[in-house]
């Protein structure tokens, strides 16, 4: 199994969520986070003072596959996350050991 | 404050209507000080957001109880020596009679004081916005009761008391310019000199946790000043009350547009930090001056306030001292402003016949106001500073490092503002865990 990440512009969760249900996706987990790569911050000022904000919001979205999906499956997020402006985001994959179904105790893809 | 009115040798009868314009009013202040708490509780770090409301609440509790002790007997008593007031039959309030009238005027002492004692508790308040995210809180609420007592309630009677040298000299504050916008001000400067900066000050971006809030607190704060202002003639019979409402209003709108027409030129954007600040400079600079001009003069006040306001919220980064929510670059500066502008712009045709230069009253009034104006920033300022030496060499005026860096909310509070954490909380019970035993202190994971 694998373990796709993506760390994406927030306002693109609706297209990534649209995306991955036609995939045949069943489920992810969506964290907000912030943070920066290449798009850096922003500036802010209040009563005068200029506050550089490095970290923008974002959010991680976390998906488990089975090893034959993982590389069209990153395909699938990349296309629905692309806007072609800077600040788009990161998607990797990780190797994961095991899995269980906390309700039924099934384990492996079986348990995706 | 208003001179007597005396209807052609009849003494004053009690007016109902009077009295209960003034109660709404004293109410309509008492709103200031949770919206002044907003307005500072927001421009914090979500880490000291209720220490901040806080500081504010405090004041309504122990001014309150001083008024009622001594407070209003040494404002607004008989003087001795020009400086402070003293009437033993007003210790406790035990002796004053249900429709005995404030001398002079159409409304019972009562009503008075109910109204006078809103003023005493929200000054200390203001001063609270200096000093956040550092004061230990039972060192603020000592401060709050020494400052009222040597300090607020002698420079009240000054300004408004029968006696009182700026009383005397005819120094023009109508609802609060010097007693308590500069008195405040001024305390801030005093007491921000002692205790220091924040840690992290220039260095960390400290910005404002909840602009809402401040507009809210904003919002209060526009609303409660018509009490202010227009409730500080004591009555309606010759609509000076009125055309202070009116300059409020018109003053306000002014230095909204002020402000952000300054920061959009120097900064790039108009902030709604930057829209309620302005409002809040506006009300502070027509306070003094609302009973003596015109409209046209109050948007000129009004103006004039939010431009130089907007300017000397910067100053506290130049000269390195860390007035945190600008203390002393809205409500002294704006002070100031309001109470020398009425030596400009006073038209003679409002609370009194006295003229400013701009009216054909040449610089008399401009050189009163300055005495009036240097006298209340000097003693506040000196007397803020001692008062909070004192207390840093007894009971210690800041929090340790640890606590304000980790937010003086836990240390000194034992709470937290938000809670928006969805964990926790699942108290159904699941085939193989045990009942839940009843917890003596129960932990919250946050």
């Amino acid at each position: 199994m694998k373990l796709i990440t993506a760390v994406v512009k927030p306002h693109r969760l609706d297209e990534i969520k649209e995306a991955l249900q036609a995939f045949g996706v069943h489920g992810l987990t969506v964290t907000e986070a912030s943070g920066y790569g290449r798009q850096r911050g922003h500036t802010e000022v209040y009563r005068g003072a200029e506050y550089t904000v490095d970290l923008v919001p974002k959010i991680r979205i976390e998906v488990l596959v089975e090893d034959d999906d993982a590389e069209q499956l990153i395909d699938v997020v990349v296309k629905a996350a692309r806007t072609g402006k800077i600040g788009d985001g990161k998607v990797w994959s990780t190797p994961v050991e095991t899995a269980v179904r906390v309700r039924t105790g099934e384990r492996g893809p079986d348990a995706l | 404050m208003a001179p007597a009115i005396t209807l052609a040798a009849d003494a004053p009868t009690l007016s109902a209507a009077n009295t209960g314009f003034m109660l709404i009013c004293s109410a309509l202040v008492m709103l200031m000080t949770p919206g002044l708490a907003f307005f500072y509780g927001g421009m914090v770090r979500v880490k000291s957001a209720l220490n901040m409301l806080m500081m504010s609440f405090i004041s309504l509790g122990i001014v309150t109880v001083l008024w009622v002790l001594y407070g209003f007997s040494m404002a607004f008593g008989t003087d001795s020596g020009s400086i402070v007031g003293w009437n033993s039959d007003w210790v406790g309030l035990g002796d004053i009679g249900l429709t005995e009238l404030w001398d002079g005027y159409t409304i019972p002492v009562f009503v008075f004081l109910v109204f006078q004692l809103m003023f005493a508790v929200l000054t200390p308040a203001l001063i609270s916005g200096a000093l956040a995210d550092r004061v230990k809180f039972t060192a603020w609420a000592l401060f709050v009761a020494l400052w009222a007592t040597v300090v607020y309630f002698p420079v009240a009677h000054w300004v408004w008391g029968a006696g009182g040298w700026a009383f005397e000299l005819g120094v023009i504050d109508f609802a609060g310019g010097t007693a308590v916008h500069i008195n405040a001000g001024a305390a801030a400067l005093g007491v921000i000199l002692v205790i220091g900066k924040r840690i992290g000050f220039k260095k960390d971006p400290m910005r404002p946790h909840s602009l809402p809030l401040v507009m809210l607190g904003a919002g209060l704060l526009w609303f409660g000043w018509f009490g202010f202002n227009a409730g500080s003639w004591l009555g309606n019979d010759d609509g000076v009350g009125a055309l202070m409402f009116v300059n409020t209003q018109v003053a306000t709108g002014a230095a909204v547009l002020g402000w952000l027409a300054y920061e959009k030129i120097r900064h790039g954007a108009f902030t709604t930090l930057g829209a309620a600040s302005g409002a809040v400079s506006g009300l502070v600079a027509i306070t003094p001056a609302g009973g003596a001009v015109s409209p046209l003069g109050a948007i000129a006040v009004g103006a004039v306030a939010g431009v130089l306001c907007a300017m000397a919220v910067g100053l506290k980064y130049r000269f390195g001292y860390d007035d945190s929510l600008d203390v002393v670059g809205v409500h002294l500066v704006g002070g100031i402003l309001g109470s020398l502008l009425v030596g400009f712009f006073a038209t003679g045709k409002g609370q009194s016949d006295v003229a400013g230069l701009f009216y054909g009253g040449g610089l008399d009034q401009f050189w009163k106001q300055c005495a009036g104006v240097f006298g209340v920033l000097a003693y506040s300022l000196v007397v803020s500073a001692v008062l909070a030496l004192l207390l840093d060499r007894t009971v210690g005026m800041r929090v340790s490092e640890d606590d304000e860096v980790a937010g003086i909310d836990q240390a000194e509070h034992a709470e937290t503002a938000y809670d928006f954490s969805g964990a926790g909380g699942g108290a159904v019970r699941t085939a193989d865990a045990a009942p839940v035993a009843p917890a003596e202190s129960k932990k919250v994971d946050a």
